[in-house]
């Protein structure tokens, strides 16, 4: 049976009818077409699907639509403000943390996640910190000093 | 060479960054169309079986369900790297030969749906003796995975020079030693999806997740049985590659065929499960090699055995074999040489091209055996390197020509490195933490001479406003090109690279091109750029030299500025100059045209391979130290060097990126990565548990340069994509060897096997 819902995604809300047991991530991609975030395994692996909810990274592959209800949600196309990429994009872009780009939208959230909770960590609680966004391209170490850059600038 | 460039060795941000880092950039399955169906794959199994009866009646009748398409809907077309040997239907036909092969595929209205009826789809298999181990496989009474390859052996490789066993007598020093490799995985984050479009005009629109788009369009041609013409490949963003994105597969076939049934768009796109363990991997191999040198340290000769597990199909297998044996004659002289390899197939997944693509199994063999030589001839290991290095001008046995090589100064800068972290190391600290350094070199090819079509082009259209569009038949999957080929369009034309719009493939439109593979398109399409841009720019500069009254010759471009020689102040602005072109006279249509492949080149025989395949080699040396806890058996990488020759870089930060990519990849390859199989099935189809380093295990990694000017490359440029991911691994391994006194002969070295080795010493 599906359920009619109400998403607060990057501060707009979406009603969607959705099935109990589907996930926020698919609801992002095939019910309101943000496919910015990704699906990498669908199972809690790889990080390509971390958006922010509550202030909190989360994988959207794990955690139901419906369990999203009544919270804030932002995924990567709520990160740029006023066109603009923000801090955190922009480090990527300019350090070289960007490769094919699979994995990018859901580093980008992973660190303003660790941004937001530590303003100015340490490579090691960088490291930490993205530890579970998979990225077999960079090696992760232009992904690392893209972090360090943000951090130094202040998150728009 | 001309110095003061505005594009080129900048440190540039890649073209396509912003729209990554904002989710704009669209991959394959991020596509979708009004009406789209979506279609799964329904796969075997078993690892070896006949097929008596597929009976999809019930999963027909499932509501929602518009189509399934089985081997029978097919023609029957076999795909493989030689294609008169090809081997792999895309949907099977009589028998299926691994856990993971194709054999019906659903198209329904949602993945929920088509997810259904895979079950309801009932296969009556015969099951068959399968064979899982190529060294047994290649027994006389082991079951044939084809019925066409007595021994199971799918390719054959010998390559010959000089007398090894003359030379072997003359040696004073020789060792024999037998390694192993483990299967790996690409390891991309995006898995395979595909999206095509069949209308009734009887053409084909297809986005698919490929790294080499006019691969699938050709087997796409012949899979459907219909003209090159009708197929159009449109090539989204990529999600990484390294090799295992080239080849057409199951998800490309069968969304086209469904599409064709349904006359809907259909979409496919595979679970990161079904990557893992329905597609390819790196072929797992076991490697005899024997190696001869004098007093000195000279090396003499080798004689390798090399078996190559190529699981259940040819695919580009016959390649990477060639590759894996006559790469032992790069980066050393070596006057006598004997390969001999066997790929073997078996039942499990299908073995192919992976970064490096051969290469890395064969040198970590014999990079780390020269460790061992070496250690038991009293050697250091550098000077052994130093002593045999290939140089400029020269020529292996085997025939490749050696162009530019700046091996023996990575080497050097190498020694260097070794001497400061040796001084630098932290002095007493926990006593079971062992610290050791250790090296590892490569050569690697740029843009090889394969059999067929291997010629790279490119269209430029200048616009109005001085802007670009540039469009070339390759493809970024990652690692940069787009931003590489970019810069050189730029600089020829003397605007920024913000003025460069790259368009992506489209089989209708970009020139027809081979793939993404062996390190060849920013030399090779950087040169077809370099070509077309000349084109244009001489076409502008006859309206130019009208304008400024010179001499075309004496015309410069830079710097969006358009002038004459010697005289700078005697110029137009480049947009400025591109509108009088259109409008001034009868009026002109800007497009350039270049295409380029190198000179002189032959299609070496894979079978006894004499001959250059490759216009020019890359070169390096790379250095780790790891820390080895004896009480745990774990390593860890502390930091890493990499001293490289790839000739001069295009984009400096792009080119670094590639090696660190490198490097921490390899780190996974000789510590944690292995695919698990019992019996044929794979035990670990997850991230969670094939370990592929983390963010956790990235180390320092210093990119020193000894890099050449080649004069075939583009702008001195030649390849920093896979070389070096060569010699990763060997470093690592001849670090713990160092560190512990082991020299490892399998990878992935495990805490147990370290443990385990600990103990067999202490006990000895
Ligand atoms: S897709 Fe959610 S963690 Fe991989
Ligand atoms: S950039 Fe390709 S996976 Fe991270």
């Amino acid at each position: 049976m599906k359920e009619l819902i109400i998403l607060t995604i990057n501060g707009i809300e979406h009603g969607v009818l959705v099935e109990t047991h589907w996930t926020l991530l698919d609801v992002l991609r095939d019910k309101i077409g943000m496919t910015g975030t990704k699906k990498g395994c669908d199972n809690g692996e790889c990080g390509a699907c971390t958006v922010i909810i509550d202030g909190e990274a989360v994988l959207s592959c794990l955690i139901l639509a419906i369990q999203a209800q009544g919270k804030d949600i932002l995924t990567i196309e709520g990160v740029s403000q006023d066109g603009k990429p923000d801090t955190v994009q922009d480090a990527f872009v300019k350090y070289g943390g960007i490769q094919c780009g699979f994995c990018t939208p859901g580093m980008i959230m992973a660190s303003r996640a660790l941004l937001n909770k530590i303003p100015h960590p340490s490579t090691e609680e960088i490291k930490r910190g993205l530890s579970g966004n998979l990225c077999r391209c960079t090696g992760y170490v232009k992904i690392i000093e893209a972090v360090e850059n943000a951090s130094t600038t202040e998150i728009t | 060479m001309e110095d003061g460039y505005v594009n080129i060795g900048k440190r540039l941000p890649r073209v396509d960054g912003i729209i990554k880092a904002t989710g704009e950039a669209k991959y394959a399955a991020d596509l979708s169309m009004p009406g789209m169906l979506h279609g799964k794959i329904l796969r075997s199994p078993y690892p070896h079986a006949r097929i008596i009866n597929i009976d999809a009646d019930k999963a027909k009748r499932l509501p929602g369900v518009r189509a399934v398409v089985t081997g029978n809907d097919t023609i029957g077309f076999k795909a493989g790297g030689i294609s008169a040997r090809g081997d792999e239907p895309y949907l099977a036909l009589e028998k299926v030969r691994f856990i993971g092969d194709g054999v019906a595929a659903v198209a329904a209205i949602d993945e929920e749906t088509a997810e259904e009826a895979l079950e309801l789809i009932e296969v009556e298999y015969q099951e068959l003796p399968a064979v899982v181990d190529p060294v047994a496989a290649m027994n006389e009474d082991s079951p044939l995975v084809h019925e066409h390859a007595p021994r199971n052996i799918s390719y054959k490789t010998d390559l010959s020079y000089g007398d090894v066993d003359k030379a072997f007598k003359k040696c004073d020093y020789v060792r024999e030693d037998h390694f192993e490799t483990a299967s790996i995985r690409h390891g991309f984050i995006e898995p395979h999806a595909a999206l095509a479009s069949w209308d009734l005009s009887g053409k084909l629109s297809f986005w698919g997740s490929k790294q080499s788009p006019y691969f699938t369009y050709r087997n796409m041609a012949k899979a459907l049985g219909i003209t090159l013409s009708r197929i159009r490949i449109v090539q989204p963003f990529i999600g990484g590659g390294f090799g295992g994105k080239n080849e057409m597969f199951d998800v490309d076939f069968s969304s086209a065929l469904l599409s064709r049934k349904t006359g809907k768009p259909v979409r496919i796109v595979v679970s990161q499960e079904e990557v893992l363990f329905a597609y390819r991997q790196r072929h797992p191999t076991i490697i005899d090699i024997k190696t001869g040198l004098k007093k000195d340290g000279t090396i003499m000769a080798v004689d390798a055995h090399i078996i190559a597990d190529g699981g259940a199909y040819l695919s580009i297998g016959a390649m990477s074999l060639y590759l894996m044996c006559s790469f032992l004659c790069l980066p050393y002289r070596l006057p006598n040489m004997r390969a001999r390899g066997y790929r073997v197939y078996t039942n499990t997944q299908p073995s192919c091209a992976m970064r490096g693509h051969g290469v890395p199994q064969s040198r970590f063999a014999a990079e780390v055996q020269l460790d061992m030589a070496a250690g038991e001839m009293g050697l250091d290991p550098m000077e052994i390197r130093l002593k045999n290095a290939l140089g400029p001008h020269e020529t292996t046995p085997n025939g490749f020509v050696i162009t530019s090589c700046g091996f023996e100064e990575s080497i050097i800068e190498g020694k260097k490195v070794i001497e400061k972290w040796r001084k630098d190391r932290p002095k007493d600290g926990d006593p079971n933490i062992k610290r050791g350094i250790g090296v590892g070199c490569y050569g690697f090819v740029v843009g090889p001479r394969v059999a067929g079509h291997n010629t790279a082009g490119a269209v430029i259209k200048v616009h109005e406003d001085g802007g670009v569009s540039l469009m070339t038949g390759s493809t970024d999957s990652g690692q940069g090109s787009d931003t590489a080929l970019s810069q050189i369009a730029a600089e020829v034309l003397g605007v920024r690279l913000e003025d460069v719009r790259y368009g992506m493939v489209d089989s209708d439109i970009t020139p027809v091109d081979p793939g993404t593979y062996g390190s060849r398109v920013t030399f090779i399409t950087g040169n077809a750029v370099r070509v077309a841009a000349e084109d244009v720019k001489n076409q502008l500069a006859e309206v130019a030299a009208k304008t400024l009254e010179a001499n075309p010759r004496d015309i410069r471009f830079k710097d969006r500025r358009v002038y004459v020689a010697g005289s700078p102040e005697r110029g137009i602005s480049f947009p400025r100059l591109v509108k009088i072109a259109q409008y001034s006279g009868a009026g002109k249509t800007l497009l350039g045209r270049g295409y380029w492949a190198p000179e002189g080149l032959k299609v070496v025989n894979l079978e006894t391979g004499r001959g250059n395949m490759s216009a020019t080699y890359s070169f390096g040396t790379q250095v780790s130290e790891v820390e080895v806890n004896t009480e745990t058996g774990r390593s860890k990488v502390i930091r890493m060097a990499m001293l490289h020759d790839c000739g001069t870089p295009i984009n400096e930060m792009a080119m670094e990126g590639q090696l660190e990519g490198s490097a921490i990849g390899g780190i996974g390859h000789t510590l944690t990565e292995e695919i698990i199989r019992k019996d044929g099935r794979t035990m670990n189809p997850s991230f969670l548990e094939y370990r592929m380093p983390t963010a956790l295990d990235a180390c320092n990694v210093e990119i020193l340069h000894t890099d050449t000017y080649d004069d075939v490359g583009p702008f001195g440029a030649k390849e920093s994509g896979e070389g070096i991911q060569v010699s990763v691994v060997p470093s690592i391994v001849n670090a713990i060897y160092d560190a512990v006194g082991i020299p490892f002969k399998k990878i992935p070295i495990t805490p147990l096997m370290v443990l385990d080795a600990l103990k067999d010493k202490s006990g000895k």
